[in-house]
């Protein structure tokens, strides 16, 4: 099947199977891998990319049903100046281990600042409880999205 | 065990060591061009996929694959029938394990075949049409049924010892018990019979899943060549040997690569799913990958559960006299690391305390189910909040503060903690009192809430060797191989640390790169906390090569006998004259370039047995304070504390960062997480089902001591961290949990098992 996207701000025409998971058509067939598959059923985040903005877990979305929408993935968003800014924070707070779980919290994020989600601690917590983390326990996570909200650093 | 001092380290004050640089792969991940094994593309690489017995126990009457070989895409079919000529049985411990299985499954999840097609979606549907008819067998689900009289037996055949199985003469199995460890230090049967206080319970710990968000996923090629392996694994050069055994290869043909991995923990310790992947690339002909998914790493290894009775003997004064210990650890179907587990958790068992007399008799069990071995304290973490149960209640019938009676019995520096090895090498006393001090132990408790407090300590750095060579670019640039893996651990950047101290460099000019067993030079493993220690102590020798080659070099400028050359800023110096790296190797080798290269090992000053250990006693130590529901149940960690003793902390966010991790898969651990097998099925086998600990479940404070006494056996007098934290806090929060008035005698502490826990105790209450 034919779907006409707009994939990291370019106009892109895939052919696909009906059941391919957009995960795969971005690692496998298009080499997106930045894009990683861990829990295959939309609980961890990892595989997170952003669809007209919103984040949405592409392990459990069929590519067909990106025809007409605009796809962002970390290859994309790398690129952006908003990228950089919340790059710095992690580094500055380390809140990168093995690394696997950060492309996608790095774009849920990104995706929860543009709505001014992050309004406190507690939103923090709340907001960011889809994109699990093994490695950090996740407090340099929520110190670096505190500096980037502008709610301080946890206590 | 003492690590041979082949060559002295000279401490620099070069101002690397001891900074929190930011970490060197953190760019790279970010950006999402961090390469896993998953991302890598071999040319002509098929996809493999695994049929997976759906019995727990039974004999295999045939298989029938037929109908997968016709389907178009489809290249070939391993089943049992392909090792008729060939020895197929691995394992690094116990050699007692299939590649597939070779008559009779053992566990829901064993390979019985395995399918290699053109894609993921081919294999999988050919997967599916492949026939087996079994016989089922009786089997056992747990530990108790592997112990029952006339129990069915897992395994008939003989045992054979593995690789690696590093644990003295191997005992016979007996019955379903695998391996047995005895731990004996004093008269225990003298410190009970004399006690005035004993106290006494069963323990049962949970099956644990690792979780590393990455899964067990490998390439494999075999040409004419050799072996080649891309593979998730921690320990290269372990599998590099037992791939070339088990397929009858030199050592150096079997060549792995290990870039990036995604979390380990223990999960991707020792051999996993490389056999499997080089069988069916041998049969194909081509490279093939296979990746697990979540349910199939969960079937490939996970944490033993445990069961444990425990006396603990005192006087009234609060004395700790005697400890006697049994332990059965449920090691599945195959042993995996359990017999190591089995001893560490035996070591572990008494605690750092000053027994008169401990006994302490740790069994490995085969059962049905899944294969389990390491994870993040492994031993420890199974046994140490038992201990501390204990150790709680003698406090409060001896009517003494639970810090105070760990601080009074706590071995001090140089005593014995059992007969031979190393004696006890850090100062735990300190270390209580930081712990106690950072979660505010004496403030004023509210209302259901409780405190706790957990000490224990965990065999460390496995087996001491590690070599490093590091080479200086004519730029001046440095460039470490090491075998050690980076899972997230921050080890690259440790290394860039130590290297550049040793350099006088900044260390964001020394680059670390990951594994190819065919250049890169040998490291026993990367676990048991050892990196830092061992790798790190190489890498440090190795620049020390480096170092002298320069100084060598800058004498050349400055020939007057006795100038006071020394290195600072990546240059030497003599006085105010300057002479950089790049101008001292242009000195060595003509204009047109070169490279100074240095070399190093660490290895042990014995033979580096067990019994000889650890490198290290790391120490295990955390407090916590939890509220709980009384009308739920439910547990919420309000906060934390850990003490990261290590010695000199090379990267001290990082040793934070460590400790966080572990603290969180602490939380999980004690509160959350448990595989629930039934008849040896396992009934959550998803994410959905397995909760692991999420943003929401961060206590509100989390305080990391960093213990700095300069007493490690690494460079700069460092040692591990990384997992003493995690057992620390499971008996942190049971003893928390259990000071709020809940009795604990089972993990993890869910909503439903703690608010049962209350309602028999009102019952009895009441009675
Ligand atoms: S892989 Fe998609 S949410 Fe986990
Ligand atoms: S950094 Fe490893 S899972 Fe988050």
């Amino acid at each position: 099947m034919r779907v006409d996207l707009t994939l990291n701000g370019t106009p892109t025409a895939l052919d696909v199977e009906p059941r391919e998971l957009l995960l795969d058509v971005l690692r496998d067939t298009l080499g997106l891998t930045g894009a990683k598959r861990s829990c295959d059923v939309q609980v961890c985040g990892a595989c997170t990319v952003l669809v007209d903005g919103s984040p949405v877990s592409s392990c459990t979305l069929l590519a067909v049903e990106t025809d007409g929408h605009d796809v962002l993935t970390v290859e994309g968003f790398r690129e952006q100046p908003a990228f950089t800014r919340i790059a710095d924070a992690f580094e500055r707070h380390a809140a990168v281990q093995c690394g696997f779980c950060t492309t996608g919290m790095v774009l849920t994020i990104h995706a929860l600042l543009e709505d001014g989600a992050f309004t406190d601690e507690a939103s923090i917590r709340e907001e960011l409880s889809g994109n699990l983390c093994r490695c950090t326990g996740y407090r340099a996570i929520l110190a670096a999205v505190g500096d980037l909200a502008g709610i301080g650093e946890p206590a | 065990m003492t690590i041979a001092p082949e060559r002295t380290e000279q401490t620099t004050a070069s101002g690397q060591v001891g900074r929190s640089m930011r970490r060197v792969d953190a760019g790279e991940k970010l950006r999402g061009e961090a390469q896993y094994v998953g991302d890598m593309i071999v040319p002509g690489m098929l996809h493999g996929k695994v049929l997976r017995s759906p019995v727990a126990h039974a004999r295999i009457v045939s298989i029938d694959a037929s109908e997968a070989l016709a389907m178009p895409g489809v290249v070939c079919v391993l089943t049992g029938e392909d090792f008729k000529d060939q020895d197929q049985f691995w394992g690094h411990a116990l050699k007692d394990r299939p590649i597939v299985a070779a008559g009779v499954v053992r566990f829901v999840g064993e390979p019985v075949a395995a399918v290699a097609a053109v894609d993921e979606a081919t294999a999988e549907a050919a997967v599916k049409a492949i026939y087996v008819e079994y016989d089922e067998l009786p089997l056992v689900g747990t530990v108790d049924e592997a112990l029952a009289p006339d129990a069915p037996l897992v395994h008939t055949d003989p045992t054979r010892p593995g690789l690696f199985h590093g644990l003295g003469t191997l005992p016979e199995r007996d019955g379903n018990i695998c391996y047995s460890y005895e731990l004996n230090k004093g008269d225990a049967a003298a410190a009970f019979a004399k006690a005035d206080i004993v106290v006494e319970g069963t323990y049962e710990f949970p099956g644990i899943y690792q979780y590393a968000m990455e899964t067990h996923t490998v390439i494999a090629q075999v040409d004419s060549r050799g072996i080649t392996l891309w593979a998730t694994c921690q320990h290269p050069f372990l599998v590099r040997a037992e791939i070339a055994a088990l397929f009858g290869q030199p050592l150096g043909s079997v060549r792995i690569i290990v870039p990036y991995l995604g979390g380990g923990f223990g999960s991707k310790s020792y051999t996993k799913m490389e056999p499997i992947t080089v069988a069916l690339a041998r049969k194909a002909r081509r490279p093939v990958r296979i990746s697990n998914r979540v349910d199939e790493s969960m079937a490939t290894t996970r944490r033993s559960g445990a069961k444990i009775t425990m006396r603990t003997a005192a006087s009234n004064d609060g004395k700790l006299i005697g400890r006697d210990v049994k332990v059965w650890f449920d090691t599945g179907a195959y042993a995996d690391n359990g017999p190591r587990v089995t001893a560490t958790g035996a070591d572990s068992a008494p605690g750092p305390y000053r027994w008169e007399g401990v006994h302490v008799d740790a069994y490995c069990v085969y059962t049905n189910t899944a294969p389990s071995g390491s994870y993040r304290a492994f031993g420890a973490s199974q046994l140490q909040w038992a201990g501390d149960l204990q150790i709680d209640e003698i406090a409060h019938r001896a009517g003494i503060d639970p810090v105070e009676i760990r601080r009074m019995n706590l071995l001090r520096p140089g005593e014995e903690l059992r007969h031979g090895g190393k004696p006890m090498d850090a100062d735990l006393v300190g270390d209580i009192e930081k712990v106690a001090a950072a979660l505010g132990w004496d403030r004023p408790k509210d209302p259901d809430t409780g405190r706790g407090v957990s000490v224990g300590v965990l065999a460390a750095g496995a087996h001491p060797v590690s070599s490093a060579i590091a080479r200086m670019e004519a730029d001046g640039d440095v460039y470490v191989l090491v075998g050690s893996t980076e899972m997230g651990q921050g080890q690259r950047t440790a290394f860039a640390q130590i290297a550049g101290e040793v350099l006088a460099m900044p260390a964001e000019r020394v680059h670390c790169e990951g594994t190819d067993t065919k250049f890169t030079p040998y490291d026993r493993s990367t676990g048991a906390s050892r990196s830092t220690t061992l790798a790190g102590l190489a890498v440090a020798r190795a620049a020390e090569e480096v170092r002298k080659d320069l100084l060598a070099i800058a004498e050349r400028f400055w020939p007057e006998p006795g100038a006071p050359i020394e290195l600072r800023d990546g240059a030497a110096w003599c006085g105010t004259e300057r002479r950089t790296y790049p101008e001292l190797i242009a000195k060595r080798f003509g204009l047109s370039g070169g490279q100074l290269v240095g070399e190093a090992d660490v290895h042990p000053a014995g033979t580096g047995s067990y019994a000889e250990g650890p490198v290290f006693w790391e120490i295990c130590m955390a407090a916590a304070e939890v509220h709980v529901d009384r009308r739920t149940g439910r547990v919420t960690v309000l906060r934390t504390a850990t003490v990261a003793d290590v010695g000199r902390a090379i990267n001290p966010q990082l040793v934070e960062r460590q400790d966080e991790g572990a603290t969180m898969q602490g939380i999980g651990n004690a509160l959350y997480e448990e595989m629930v097998f039934a008849d040896g099925r396992l009934l959550n086998d998803t994410l959905l089902d397995y909760r692991i600990p999420t943003i929401a479940d961060l206590p509100v404070q989390s305080a990391c001591v960093i213990v700095e006494n300069g007493d490690g056996p690494g460079p700069f007098g460092s040692k591990g961290c990384g997992e003493g934290a995690f057992a620390g806090i499971i008996g942190a929060l049971a003893t928390a949990v259990a000071d709020a008035g809940v009795p604990v005698r089972a993990l993890p502490l869910t909503p439903e098992r703690v608010w049962r826990a209350m309602s028999e105790q009102q019952e009895e209450e009441h009675r």
